[in-house]
This record gives C-alpha cells, sequence and structure tokens, in this order.
C-alpha cells in the first residue's frame, strides 16, 4: 500500500542500478536530509547536539568503516577504536604543522594515514580468519594504545600527553576548539557522513565492493573466479580504516576538544562492533540504526530513569545506578535481538518495508 | 651499534651478573603463567563443547570473587561462602545456558560471540549493582590459604617465594589435572568429547547437548572463581580485574583454541615471556610497561607461522 | 494495562527530556553539578569522594539553610571516568546555571579547560588535571587549589631531602601510564641535575594495574632509594602489596595524595605498615564541620556513605572540595552583593578566595589543612602539604606542613602555560594588577 513500486518503471540500466530506486525510498532520504540540515540546527539545544548528535554521526561512521570490514568482507576486528586513534593523532599533527590548511581538508586526509596502518595491521588476514584475526587486530589496537604513549611525538610533547584540539577555520568559520558553535560542528559532521555514505554506498555497489561480498560468502570460489584476496581484503581494509580514521578525527576535533590514549582504548572496539551487528552486518542503513541504539537510547536512558523512577514509586535512584540500568538494558538487548533478529535492525525494517508494502493484504 | 649492544648483549650481562633476579623473573612468570593458563582453560572447556568463544570468562572471574566476597560479608563462614558461590555460578551456568545459548543453537559464530558479550555487559553492571563498585579485599587468610614468604639465597642474592604464590600453582596444577582427569576418564567427559567433535552426532545418541554445556559452564565457573581468589590474593577484587582475562587470548592462541595442554604450555610461554622481555629488553630499550602488547604481538608472530597453535587438533583452512 | 503503562513510560520520557530545556537558575538556588564516577574501575575512589562532596553540602543547607541564604542544588552525573560520559554530563549540567565545574579526571579536565571561557564557567580541578592551570593570567577560569602536582612533587623531594638527604640518591618513579602519571615527569628532568639526585620512572599501565610483577622486578633491578607512586584505584593496593613482595622499605615509598587514601590500603592492611603519602585534607571526624556533617546528615540517613567511612581520606577529600567552592561562593555574594551567583561571578569568587586560618577555625576545621590565599595572578593557592603513614590499619599524620618549592615550579609553570597558550589561537588571558 504504502511502498508499492507499481507504476515506477525503469527505462534505463542506470535507473535500474540507482542507490534508491523507489520513489518513496527517494521522499524519505531527501526528507530526512531536511530534517538534519535543517530542521536539527535551528531546534535542538546545546546538550542535543553535543552529546547526542555528533556522537552519534562520529560513530555511525566508524561503524560504517567496521561494517565494510566486518559486514561486507567478512572480516571480524577488533581494532577499530586505534586505527580511529591513528585518525585523530594524524590530523593533530598536521593541523599543528600547516595550522592555515582547511581543518576538513586535514580531517579527510588524516583517513588515509590509519588506512596506511590499518593495511599493515591487515596483512595477517591473508593467512587466518576469525577469530585468530579478532587476536590479530586486537594485537593492534594494544600495540597502537602503547605507541600513542611511549611517543611523545604524537602529542606534541604535551605535559599531559593529551592532545587538546586548537581553534581552526574552515571557509572564515570557526569549526574547532571551544569557541565553535555546536551547530557549526553538528553540520560539519553531518555533511561529512552524508558525502561519506555516498561514497561508501558507491564503492560497495561497484566493482570493488562486489570482490569484498564473494570473499565474505566464499573465498575459495572467490579466488576461482578471478578475485584476488590479497587485493580484495587489503582494499577493504584500507577504506574500512580510512573511515575509522576520519571518523577518530571528527570525534577528537569536533566532539570531544580534547582526548588522551584513554578515548581509543579497546572498549570503543567493542561498542563499534555492537553497532555493526545490532543494526546489520552488511547494511549502510544498519549503522545508523546501530549507533543510534548503542549511543543514543542510554543517554536517554541516563537522562529520563532517575526523575522517572522518582515519580512513580517511592524510590530514588541516582545517576550512577541509572548508569548501570542502562548497561543491564543495553546487555539485555544485545542477547535479545541475537535470539529474535540475528542479521540485525536494518533487517527489522526491511520485514516493516515489506507489510507495509502489501499491507492491508497479509501477502 | 649502541642499539645492537643493548638488544644482544646486556641483558644477558645483567642476567648473569644477578642470577637471583633472573630465578625470580622466572618464577614470577610460572606464577602468572599459571594463572593465565587457568584463565585461558575457562576458554578452552567453553569452545571445546559448543563452539562459543566465551567473552564473559573475564567478568567471571570477577563476578565469582566478588560473590565470594559478599556472601562472606553477609557474615556466612568462609568455606559456606565458598560453597555458596559454587552455587552462585552454578544457577549462573544454567541461566546462560538456557537463556541465552540455547536458542542461538545453529547461529554463526560471530554472534554467538556477541551473545556472550551482552552477558558480558549485564555481568558487569549487575554485579556493581547488587556489591557495589568499590574495590574490596580477597578474604584470603579466612579461606586458609597461606601468607607470609621463603627465602633462597642464589649467588650473593636472594629468590623470595610468596606462600601465596606457591599454593597458587599448585592449586592450578591441581586444579588442571583435575580437569584433564574429569574430561577425560569420566562419562560425562567422554559425552564431552563426544559434543566437541559433532553435536549432531552426539545428539543421536542420546547425550542432552544443553546437560553437557550447562557442565562446561560450571567447570569454566569453577575455574574463574579459583583464578579469582588466586589473582585477587595477589591485589584486591575490583572491576579492573576483567581485563587480565584478556591475556588469556594470546594463550589460546599460542596453544590452540581447543587443546587444554596447549593452554597450559601456552601460559606459561607468555607468561614467563612478558616478564623476562619487559625486564631485560622492554624497561631499558622501549621505556617500559610492554607488557600490554607483548603476548599479542608474540601471538601474531606466532599465527603467521603456525596459525593451528602449538598443539591445534585440526588445521585452519587456509586462505 | 499494558498500553498504559507504556504511555505513561512514554509522558515521562517526554517529561523527562523536557527537564533538559536550559533554564535560567531560579532565584535563591546555587547549582553545583557533581561530575562522580560510583562506577567503572576507579569506582573506589570516586564513591567516597562523591559522599564527601555532597554531604557537606546537604549538612550547609540542613544546618544554615544553603550559603548566604540559598539554597544549594547538587546534582549528581556519573561519568564512570570516561571522558566521553564526562562530556555528556558537561552540556546536560551547564544549562542549569552551574556554577562551577569538579570533573575528578584529568582528560575530562582537559576537554573542560577550553570550554569553561566560552560558556563562563570556571573549572576548579582540586590537585589535579593541569599543572600549568596554576597561572591565573593564562588560564582566568580553571583553578587548581590547593596544589598543582608539580608543587606537590617538590614538597614530596623536599620530605625526601628532611628524611636523609636527596643528593646523590635514586629515586624510582612508578606512574600510571596516562596523562595523569606522566604530568610529573617534566619536573622531574629538571629538577634531578639541580638537586643531585637520579631517577628512574616505571610506568604501569591501566590494563596491567593489577598485574605488577614485571614493574617490581624492574625495581629491583635498579634499586632505588625512594619509591614515589603517581597511582590511582586499583593500582595503589597492588603496588604496595608487590613492594612488601620484593621487600622494599614501606617507610621510604611515596604515594602522591591520590595513592593514599583507606580505600587503598584497607585491603593491603598490616602489609602495608609504614607506607607513606602526602595528602592536604585532614584525617579523620575530630573536626566541628565533621561532626555537624554527622549530626544533621549521616545520622539523618540523607547521606549514601556508610558511617565507618566518614572522615576517611578521600571522603574528606571531597568534603574539602566542597569547602572551597562554598567558601568561594560566600567570596563571591560578598563581592557582588547577589544571593545567587553566576559561574562569572564564582570565577571572581575563586579567585579573591582567602581560606586563612583563622576562617579555617570558623567553619570549624582548624588544623584541617593549609591556609590557602589565591590571587588573580595565582590560581593555585601554593597550598602546603604533609606526610601521612599508614600503620596498618589508619593513616596519621607524621609530617608538619611541607610548602611547595614555588621558586623551582613557577617558572616551569609558566613554560608550561605559556606553551599551552602559543598552540591556541584567540586563547582569553588576563592581566593581573
Amino acid at each position: 500500500m504504502f511502498y508499492r513500486e507499481a507504476g515506477q518503471f525503469k527505462t534505463t540500466y542506470a535507473a535500474d542500478s540507482a542507490h534508491f530506486p523507489i520513489f518513496q525510498d527517494k521522499a524519505f532520504i531527501w526528507l530526512y536530509l531536511a530534517i538534519g540540515f535543517i530542521a536539527v540546527p535551528l531546534f535542538a539545544d546545546d546538550f542535543f547536539l553535543g552529546a547526542i548528535m555528533i556522537p552519534f554521526l562520529v560513530f555511525t561512521l566508524a561503524a560504517m568503516g567496521l561494517n565494510i570490514l566486518t559486514g561486507f568482507t567478512g572480516q571480524i576486528s577488533l581494532g577499530s577504536g586505534a586505527f580511529m586513534g591513528v585518525g585523530a593523532y594524524a590530523c593533530y599533527k598536521m593541523t599543528l604543522a600547516f595550522p592555515e590548511v582547511n581543518i576538513i581538508l586535514l580531517i579527510f586526509l588524516s583517513g588515509f594515514f590509519s588506512a596506511a596502518v590499518g593495511v599493515f595491521f591487515g596483512l595477517p588476514s591473508l593467512r587466518i580468519k576469525g577469530f585468530y584475526l579478532v587476536v590479530t587486530t586486537l594485537a593492534a589496537q594494544f600495540f597502537l594504545e602503547w605507541a600513542f604513549i611511549r611517543i611523545p611525538w604524537l602529542y606534541n610533547y604535551n605535559d599531559s600527553g593529551a592532545i587538546e584540539v586548537p581553534q581552526r577555520e574552515a571557509f572564515g568559520i570557526i569549526v574547532t576548539g571551544a569557541n565553535a558553535s555546536p551547530v557549526t560542528q553538528y553540520l560539519v559532521c553531518l555533511a561529512i557522513v552524508v558525502v561519506m555514505t555516498w561514497i561508501a554506498s558507491n564503492i560497495i555497489s561497484g566493482r570493488i565492493g562486489r570482490s569484498w561480498m564473494m570473499i565474505r560468502d566464499m573465498d575459495i570460489a572467490a579466488e576461482l573466479m578471478g578475485v584476488r584476496p590479497l587485493y580484495a581484503k587489503l582494499s577493504s581494509f584500507a577504506v574500512s580504516s580510512f573511515y575509522c580514521g576520519v571518523a577518530g578525527a571528527m570525534m577528537v576535533f569536533l566532539w570531544l576538544g580534547a582526548a588522551e590514549v584513554e578515548s581509543f582504548d579497546y572498549n570503543h572496539s567493542f561498542e563499534i562492533l555492537f553497532m555493526v551487528i545490532l543494526g546489520g552486518l552488511g547494511s549502510l542503513l544498519g549503522c545508523f540504526l546501530g549507533a543510534a541504539i548503542i549511543w543514543i537510547l542510554p543517554v536517554i536512558i541516563r537522562a529520563v530513569l532517575p526523575p522517572t523512577v522518582d515519580f512513580i514509586t517511592p524510590f530514588t535512584i541516582n545517576s550512577a545506578q541509572a548508569d548501570l540500568v542502562s548497561d543491564i538494558i543495553i546487555g539485555t538487548m544485545i542477547v535479545v535481538f541475537l535470539i529474535m533478529e540475528p542479521l540485525g535492525l536494518a533487517r527489522l525494517w526491511a520485514i516493516v518495508k515489506q507489510k507495509l508494502r502489501v499491507w492491508p493484504f497479509p501477502y | 651499534m649502541e642499539l645492537l649492544r643493548q638488544i644482544f648483549w646486556e641483558p644477558f650481562e645483567t642476567m648473569y651478573a644477578l642470577p637471583d633476579l633472573l630465578l625470580q623473573t622466572l618464577w614470577e612468570g610460572f606464577v602468572s603463567g599459571t594463572l593465565y593458563s587457568l584463565i585461558a582453560l575457562g576458554f578452552v572447556l567453553i569452545f571445546k563443547a559448543s563452539g562459543v568463544f566465551n567473552f564473559a570468562q573475564g567478568i567471571m572471574v570477577v563476578f565469582a570473587a566478588l560473590a565470594l566476597v559478599g556472601i562472606h560479608a553477609l557474615g556466612v563462614p568462609p568455606y559456606l561462602a565458598l560453597l555458596l558461590t559454587l552455587g552462585v555460578m552454578a544457577l549462573l551456568a544454567i541461566t546462560v545456558v538456557r537463556v541465552v545459548l540455547k536458542p542461538l543453537v545453529n547461529q554463526p559464530d560471530i554472534i554467538l560471540f556477541m551473545s556472550t558479550i551482552g552477558v558480558t555487559f549485564i555481568l558487569i553492571a549487575g554485579g556493581q549493582l547488587i556489591f557495589g563498585g568499590e574495590p574490596k579485599a580477597m578474604i584470603t587468610e579466612e579461606l586458609g590459604l597461606p601468607t607470609g614468604a621463603s627465602d633462597w639465597e642464589v649467588g650473593g642474592g636472594l629468590v623470595i617465594f610468596q606462600h601465596i604464590d606457591i599454593a597458587a600453582a599448585i592449586i592450578a596444577v591441581i586444579l588442571i589435572a583435575g580437569l584433564a582427569i574429569f574430561f577425560n576418564k569420566t562419562k560425562v567427559g567422554r559425552a564431552l568429547r563426544a559434543v566437541a567433535d559433532d553435536h549432531q552426532a552426539a545428539l543421536s545418541v542420546g547425550i542432552s547437548l544443553e546437560y553437557i554445556w550447562v557442565v562446561v559452564w560450571f567447570a569454566a565457573g569453577v575455574v574463574a572463581l579459583t583464578a579469582g581468589i588466586l589473582w585477587a590474593a595477589k591485589s584486591d577484587v575490583s572491576f579492573a580485574l576483567q581485563v587480565i582475562a584478556l591475556k588469556a587470548l594470546p594463550v589460546l592462541v599460542l596453544g590452540g583454541f581447543t587443546s587444554i595442554p596447549g593452554a597450559i604450555i601456552g601460559g606459561l610461554i607468555i607468561g614467563i615471556g612478558e616478564k623476562l622481555f619487559d625486564l631485560y629488553w622492554g624497561a631499558p630499550i622501549l621505556g617500559g610497561g610492554t607488557e600490554s602488547w607483548f603476548a599479542f604481538i608474540i601471538a601474531l608472530i606466532f599465527l603467521l607461522y603456525r596459525p593451528e597453535g602449538l598443539f591445534g587438533e585440526k588445521l585452519i583452512e587456509r586462505i | 494495562m499494558l498500553k498504559k503503562l507504556v504511555l505513561g513510560a512514554a509522558a515521562l520520557a517526554v517529561a523527562g527530556s523536557m527537564m533538559h530545556v536550559p533554564t535560567a537558575s531560579a532565584e535563591d538556588t546555587l547549582f553545583v553539578p557533581s561530575l562522580s564516577y560510583r562506577t567503572g574501575p576507579f569506582a573506589g575512589g570516586g564513591i567516597p569522594i562523591a559522599n564527601g562532596f555532597a554531604d557537606y553540602f546537604a549538612m550547609l543547607n540542613e544546618r544554615d539553610g544553603g550559603i548566604g541564604g540559598a539554597r544549594v542544588i547538587v546534582e549528581e552525573c556519573e561519568t564512570g571516568y570516561n571522558a566521553q560520559k564526562g562530556v555528556e554530563c558537561y552540556e546536560a549540567t551547564k544549562g542549569k546555571g552551574a556554577l562551577v565545574y569538579n570533573p575528578y579526571s584529568t582528560g575530562i579536565t582537559l576537554q573542560l579547560v577550553p570550554k569553561a571561557p566560552v560558556d563562563q564557567i570556571p573549572v576548579l580541578s582540586m590537585g589535579y588535571g593541569l599543572s600549568a592551570a596554576a597561572i591565573g593570567e593564562k588560564f582566568p577560569w580553571t583553578f587548581n587549589y590547593p596544589a598543582s602536582y608539580w608543587s606537590q612533587m617538590t614538597s614530596i623531594l623536599d620530605y625526601i631531602d628532611q628524611n636523609g638527604g636527596i643528593k646523590g640518591k635514586k629515586i624510582g618513579f612508578i606512574y600510571l601510564d596516562v596523562g595523569y602519571g606522566k604530568e610529573p615527569i617534566p619536573l622531574l628532568e629538571k629538577l634531578a641535575p639541580k638537586l643531585g639526585f637520579e631517577w628512574v620512572g616505571f610506568p604501569v599501565g591501566v590494563k596491567e594495574m593489577q598485574n605488577q610483577s614485571a614493574t617490581w622486578l624492574n625495581v629491583r633491578k635498579e634499586r632505588p632509594d625512594w619509591m614515589i607512586m603517581w597511582g590511582w584505584g586499583a593500582m595503589n593496593p597492588t603496588a604496595v602489596k608487590e613492594a612488601a613482595k620484593i621487600r622494599f622499605p614501606m617507610d621510604k615509598f611515596i604515594g602522591n595524595w591520590w595513592a593514599g587514601a583507606h580505600a587503598d590500603l584497607d585491603s593491603v592492611g598490616e602489609t602495608g605498615k609504614g607506607y607513606l603519602s602526602s595528602n592536604f585534607s585532614g584525617v579523620g571526624t575530630d573536626f566541628p564541620a565533621l561532626q555537624d556533617v554527622m549530626k544533621y546528615v549521616v545520622d539523618a540517613g540523607k547521606s549514601q556513605a556508610e558511617k565507618d567511612d566518614v572522615g576517611n581520606v578521600l571522603y574528606n577529600r571531597g568534603l574539602f572540595n566542597a569547602v572551597i567552592i562554598a567558601e568561594a561562593i560566600r567570596a563571591a555574594q560578598a563581592e557582588t552583593g547577589k544571593k545567587a551567583i553566576t559561574g562569572a561571578d564564582m570565577r571572581l569568587g575563586l579567585e579573591k578566595f582567602d581560606l586563612s586560618e583563622a576562617r579555617l577555625k570558623e567553619i570549624g576545621l582548624e588544623g584541617f589543612t593549609a591556609p590557602i590565599k589565591a590571587s588573580c595572578a595565582d590560581h593555585e593557592g601554593a597550598g602546603a602539604i604533609f606526610i601521612q603513614q599508614w600503620d596498618g590499619s589508619n593513616w596519621n599524620r607524621i609530617s608538619d606542613l611541607i610548602p611547595p618549592n614555588t621558586e623551582v615550579v613557577k617558572p616551569l609553570l609558566e613554560e608550561a602555560a605559556e606553551k599551552y597558550v602559543s598552540e591556541q589561537t584567540g586563547w582569553q588571558t588576563q592581566t593581573c594588577g
């Protein structure tokens, strides 16, 4: 009823392979973009932007990076946190060396550094896979964490071992540092995420993306059909780490404003893996949904739970207990989701779409 | 040149000059090694029986230790508290198997792995909600574990053996031996190995998968409790302890995911190796703190040459 | 039934989220956010601090009806010692008219330092955070009473000098391998040649906090005469136990003020007898102010603290933080003549802050701490510390107040502040008198 494609004819190949072949999808995307670019900046306060939307976008991008590797190429990685760190430190060093250069350009460029590191640590994937690969990526995670502490050049010999984001401009507007307005930072984040999602979508539906998926589905068959695992896997590691690196640079420059190595620790690698799995392996939409549920839901629980409990029960709970309860809820949700819908939220959305299409008939 | 000297000459010079320090290092490495083995053993048991890579093993260590201290704090005598804690771990095993694993039979490995991370979240937050987040002292003396130390004079120096370390090594060895006998000689053990070989074949000859899983999860719980007591006796019971369990991963890679002797040897190699490396090479050349990654890098290098591990049962599919 | 519940929950959710709409602080209240951590790996330190902090304000509200007639509202926000949740807490509370932030984490402090001038809310990192923030000209909005880490380190070195001389000695520095632990290293590097001692660093990774045997083997190899520790959380008890294992003399092992709490040593007990640590806030409940806290708050069942925990090192630390804020609020009220002040007024109050002997006696904390007097240029107050010793079950003060070596520290602080500011563009500084 609502999602009927009847009457929408595709007359060219280009139309057939479009990202959003159906009119309804196109309309939705424009609606979301309008909300994201116009409505949110108009009505949101600092808390909504700084504590919900910007982190949501950063984690979406990181989840997209990991999803390229895990969802599309079938290689599990627990090093995403450290790859984010590489991007952040690279961006910091570059902006100190070239303070005049547009910071948004530098955020993009820092992705290349983390891509290089990612390819290096992706080399073992040519020989091993599965949990063994998990261990090697954890090795990358721990080694890089140690390197971020032990190489003072990376944080410019700062006494406190942290990187502090200086004020930088892009197109004459202050984008980073404390004087930047959250709305600007949000819009920059949103623009980067939209552009990078568009690029990812194109890569995935193109030749490279198809070779990734062949490797994922059956590596030996893919090799027989002429896909070179070396190129496919390493290109996947490169693109994945590129996305993580940009996400890391965004995290520090547009959100946190200062970062210690603790901001890139292994917990983040796990958090991003959650987002990918809950959102849906092998789905770009899933990255958005996963980041929303893992980042935004706890924020809302923490903000809403204490006043709610005060209001409806004679008990009071403090902020710490609310935090723990939100962790329990998230953990339970992970388990429940894996049992009910192992393919993630993206699959759930596909089911809903199908239901909408045939409604009010059962099929 | 200076660097070469630092790598190839000075460490050995120090070893020769201070033999007591070398022996002490080997001993400390051996003690941590047995504890790593113990934690790795928990992983191996579950991986063998159900193919689940149990990420919650680390928090189970903390949870078991917390439960023991928490129950004791209620005024329960220590050994009864120990029994009750075993009961808690059994309950945990039954719950995890019934609620989480059973509905997930036949799902891909990664899904099962993720579900144990979900369990980890619940245990971390639940543990803090029930027992409080502040660190607690382990009831070492109440449990009759020895304290104090013995000295042994070597080459003009002292090698100090902490009694708790000796006890830890002995307990770990006994537990490992006991588990080995249990799984090799008893009926349940044979059933377990049958399950590990082939789920469907095992089911078809009348072995209850659920029962076997509860048994291994409980065994992993016992291992976690032991590791928790012994490790917490060296510091205290706090949530920071769970990261220690990540050390079991490289041990598993070295030893192979399915091999009990592999877990033991792997644990000892990692334990002794990281202490030696940090003391003689890491601290002078790299500024110390190398323990956090040394084991993982060793595992990485090892993987490239021998992906099936030291005692891995089958060849990993090469790509 | 279910539907009603769901609707009710949704309505409450909406109501809850409405509370985040920034509101101007109401008349006659003072809003003080408390970024606490009662969960996570460092909860052992976070819990007593948060309790002491909340209880002092609760006592002022009960006994005096607030400060200068305005009630104090303390809102806790859980950070879990996690920088990202720290930002979330900051954004969630700053719109409610927050007067001052106490992040209790160096990582979160570093994030808030640049935000403070923009949002006009000062940051009080009491004895932690950026050492360079002591320079008021460069950091108008950041305060670190009673002393920076560098000042504290000079006091500890001074103590070593008083007890057997420091010249020619070898000092081991064991530290948590994060920004916090590394902070004093530049000072050690500068001072070592000046005072004629040698130093060796022993980093302990966050993941290795409870696995320090390799570190202490290294200590055994290096054979330092003294050990100084910059530790936190589970690192402290483990370090003391490992030190005992290698028979390091406990009375030559000094922790900083975050490595000497009851929470750290209770689990060590007799083994840690003789272990030293620095401190700046009194221990125990033998102060009139603490008796009032007992009477009005703890005995009345309004505290989250166990009765036995009142008066322990970190409880009193949190309480002292509240004292500083309360005194600064009074100063700000006196300065502006307003009851309900703003963050900018609070900044003035913190600069005019003067905790003299007489004033300490007045508020019932005589001998609790060294007098602190701040100024526009001096944001650390150069407070003195004392050394306390663990007797197996309790901490006892064993030294007089040891003032920091300001002559040495000041130029270094200025240099560091200069460097920080030079990396920022458009950094707001101030000129003092």
